[in-house]
């Protein structure tokens, strides 16, 4: 099987089969990926041909991490990120530190020379960012202290990598003969330099990040938002996470760290929804293929010559990293079955790994066999910690916590969750939203316009760029968390378009809906919307109430009048609605209009709306006072 | 099994805790339809179709309300202006309300002394209900002794829930007893 296209069909094939399949299971997806990477891997179908190609996948690949904590790092405002510095810094550090001392020491008892240990070690000890967050996602408990926990470890692990890189070349024993270019791609421009120079380019670059986050993605964002070409706006996400990767690595930082700073910097911007929702699709591509791969470099034949070895070494990992965490778990307070779902979730070696396993390879501190036996338990790792998980969590962990109600979930959120999406921030929308904001409610307000956008944040909205229509933005924007959508926007396709959507997509979500006339109005009806706002009614209606008044109508009376008649308009708009379709298709558009206000104006619609308000009158009880009297 | 309507009427309900316990207590039961006023009608546009059909089912209506400047608030006196029709519920050819029960379920933040002629408000509650006891012999229904929670400025808790499940107690006693024997005239020092 050569060829792109063949490649491509095949893995895609593979996915659409094992994926949906894994997930019927109640899998997830991790674990579908993983599974259907084994069935076209090598040893199965035999579709990718060895181990190397599907490493080279990997690394292609790995860039779906860094988007997913750049996206990651987008749901994370500065302040919330500071507020879980505890848990990084502390329960992050300690796992790190614990892990790698344990690993190390058994190691040194087997025995193994100790910078091979140390390497092993320092590698084992981080856990695999990409499966613990995408099952931590699917299972919606990001928000979670459980989420929050293990976030806070990986992003140590993050952290951790820049030092473990650095430290791997003073381990090396016996020099080997090292081109000066060594071929890994985490070693930039920058190792030619003094140290001091070094270690000032790597703040520079930090500082470039912070800087192009505050002052340069912004204006980027807002000029091509205003070309309203999507394409060049999904464009642009890309050149962002792209552009950072490939200033870290030229530095020699962790690309997924430089992503996840700049997604934190634009946490704030308007167009977070915009960027979230052009770029997952990318990053699930690629971490799909990612899992796809690591599943097919699982060396069955090495698991099946050495399998006592191999499964020892995997379990036995697995079971350290979880002793681990589970300590730290508790120390943190945390309630056993959640503490036990911690533990599992992050037992797993990670994919970072097979960078470092490489490295020291090409260094000469491990020998190929050592890093053949690592990677093989390595990936069965991966693989066996999200069946684990899958088994916690369907039986132990129900039969745990049957008793205690978990009592962690009240954490506060990473981001706002309105109640209400309000779309189109023009002038209805955003008399609509003072209104809401004077009340206490605080919505979700997206628009399309940039250059409102940019005005009404320096006015203190909260506003964000967006395209309502699009299923993945409206998902970014808390549409499963909301109750109630509006569309204030004037033009009515695109509202019926929002509709269709939101039966299709989020049927719990009460629409409201600004209509331009009664025949916009109609559509909207013919569609089961049931809150349709004409945008003239009311006006008109004061308008004409004033008019009454000038001419000597008392207010109150006019005022009940004016009631009457708006409830007896929106009345009268269910009936016509069911003429509307009846009309011979040859009446024009224009004739049919002054039809329908012909049947408004006259008939038997006009009867019920009563003019004559009786009420407080004594007309009719003087007659018959008076009558009474003659009588007597 | 009689028929009770409760013409339930605050202006700022989410803020009465003594309302809310009584509403709370007689919520969902069999043959008590509750009507909030308030809620049906925040533009004072009251539906007069409506609420006669609703007042024509019922076999027992309560105006419930808390009393301010000794009377009703005043979406509830709209009500009786607008729904209490000349010929229909007095007047010739005004029957439709004969027979019917009426009373006040009402919450006062002065207590009971303070409704007494020995009290700050030199009267018993009785008296401050006249206009209501009237509007009632106009349309010749029977008017009974209100339902009165007093004192709401300082009940505690506890005796707020009894109170509400008196409440309860009384509107089942109302639906469900074979004879109303309640007094047919509040206590007033006039008559």
């Amino acid at each position: 099987m050569n060829g792109f296209l063949a490649n491509a069909v095949v893995y895609i094939i593979a996915a659409i089969i094992c994926v949906p399949l894994a997930k019927r299971l109640g899998m997830g997806s991790v674990l579908g990926y993983l599974l259907a990477g084994i069935l076209i891997g090598p040893y199965l179908l035999g579709f990718i041909t060895n181990e190397g190609q599907g490493q080279d996948i990997m690394h292609a690949t790995e860039f779906g991490v860094v988007m997913m904590l750049f996206l990651i790092g987008l749901e994370l405002e500065p302040k919330n990120l500071w507020k879980i510095r505890d848990l990084i810094i502390r329960i992050g550090l300690s796992q790190v530190l614990v892990s790698a001392a344990l690993v190390f020491i058994i190691a040194i008892l087997i025995p193994i020379q100790w910078q091979t240990a140390l390497a092993i070690a320092l590698s084992m000890a981080l856990s695999s960012t990409a499966i613990v967050l995408q099952s931590l996602k699917e299972r919606n408990e990001m928000n979670s202290l459980l989420g929050k926990m293990s976030f806070g470890v990986l992003l140590m692990q993050d952290i951790a990598v820049i030092p473990i890189l650095a430290v791997l070349p003073l381990l090396v024993v016996a020099v080997p003969e090292l081109s000066a270019d060594h071929a890994d791609g985490m070693h930039g421009l920058i190792d030619s330099l003094p140290a001091w120079a070094q270690t000032l380019s790597i703040f520079a670059a930090i500082g470039a990040v912070i800087l192009l986050g505050r002052y340069g993605f912004g204006p980027l964002l807002n000029f091509v938002a205003k070309t309203r070409l999507r394409e060049l706006f999904t464009a642009s996400a890309l050149l962002i996470v792209v552009g950072i990767s490939y200033l870290m690595e030229l530095v020699g930082l962790s690309p997924a760290l430089g992503a996840f700073l700049a997604g934190v910097i634009l946490a704030n911007s308007p167009y977070r929804h915009a960027l979230e929702s052009d770029l997952e699709p990318f990053k699930g591509l690629l971490l799909g293929l990612f899992f796809m791969a690591v599943g097919s470099t699982i060396n069955f034949s090495l698991i099946y010559n050495e399998a006592s070895t191999i499964l020892t070494l995997t379990l036995g990992i697995i079971l350290l990293k979880t002793s681990v965490l589970l300590v730290l778990g508790k120390i943190k307070n945390l309630q056993f079955s959640t503490n036990l779902k911690f533990a599992i979730g992050l037992s797993q070696v990670g994919e970072f790994s097979f960078v470092t396993y490489a490295f020291a390879l090409q260094l000469g501190i491990f020998e190929q066999s050592l890093a053949d036996t690592l990677m093989a338990v390595t990936a069965l790792s991966m693989t066996i910690s999200p069946i684990l998980m899958l088994i916690f969590d369907k039986w132990i962990i129900p039969a745990l916590s049957k008793n205690n109600e978990s009592r962690d979930q009240k954490m506060d959120s990473f981001h706002e969750h309105n109640k209400v999406i309000l779309i189109g921030f023009g002038h209805f929308g955003s008399t609509l939203g003072r209104f809401l904001r004077a009340s206490g409610v605080e919505a979700t307000i997206l628009d399309s316009d940039p250059e409102r956008i940019e005005y009404l944040r320096k006015m203190g909205f909260k506003v964000y760029f967006g395209d309502g229509t699009r299923s993945e933005l409206l998902q970014s924007a808390g549409a499963e968390e909301a109750s109630i959508l509006i569309s204030a926007i004037d033009n009515t396709e695109y509202s019926l378009k929002l509709v269709e959507l939101c039966k299709q997509e989020f049927p719990h979500l009460e629409v409201m809906i600004r209509a331009k006339n009664r025949y916009d109005a109609f559509e909207l009806m013919e569609k089961g919307v049931t809150n349709i706002y004409r945008e003239h009614l009311d006006t008109s209606i004061k308008m004409g109430e004033d008019v009454l008044k000038k001419l000597g109508f008392r207010a109150h009376t006019v005022h009940r009048m004016a009631k009457q008649f708006h409830d007896y308009d929106e009345e009268a708009l269910k009936v016509l609605v069911n003429y509307k379709n009846n009309r011979d298709e040859y009446i024009s558009k224009n004739k049919q209009q002054i039809e329908l206000q012909e049947s408004l104006l006259s008939g038997e619609l006009m009867r019920k709306f009563s003019v004559n308000d009786h009420t407080w009158d004594s007309d009719g009880i003087k007659e018959v006072e008076k009558s009474n009297e003659d009588e007597r | 099994m009689r028929k009770i309507l409760i013409l339930f009427a605050h202006p700022k309900f989410e803020h009465s805790e003594a309302n809310q316990a009584m509403i709370h207590a007689i919520s969902g039961l069999e043959n008590v339809e509750i009507r909030d006023l308030y809620e049906l009608y925040p533009d004072f546009n009251i539906s007069i179709q409506l609420e006669q059909e609703a007042l024509f089912q019922a076999d027992v209506v309560i105006w419930h309300h808390p009393i301010y400047w000794y009377s009703c608030p005043p979406l509830l006196k709209q009500w009786i202006d607008l729904v209490l029709e000349f010929g229909w519920a007095y007047g010739p050819g005004g029957v439709y309300l004969k027979g019917k029960y009426l009373l006040n379920a009402i919450t006062s933040g002065g207590s009971d002394l303070a409704y007494s002629s020995e009290g700050r408000n030199q009267h018993p509650i009785g008296n401050f209900l006249l206009p209501f006891e009237q509007t009632a012999k106009l349309c010749l229904m029977k008017y009974l002794a209100p339902f009165h929670l007093s004192g709401t400025f300082k009940i505690t808790d506890s005796e707020l829930q009894i109170k509400a499940n008196d409440y309860r107690d009384f509107i089942l006693e109302l639906r469900d007893s074979q004879v109303i024997d309640r007094p047919l005239r509040p206590k007033t020092s006039l008559s």
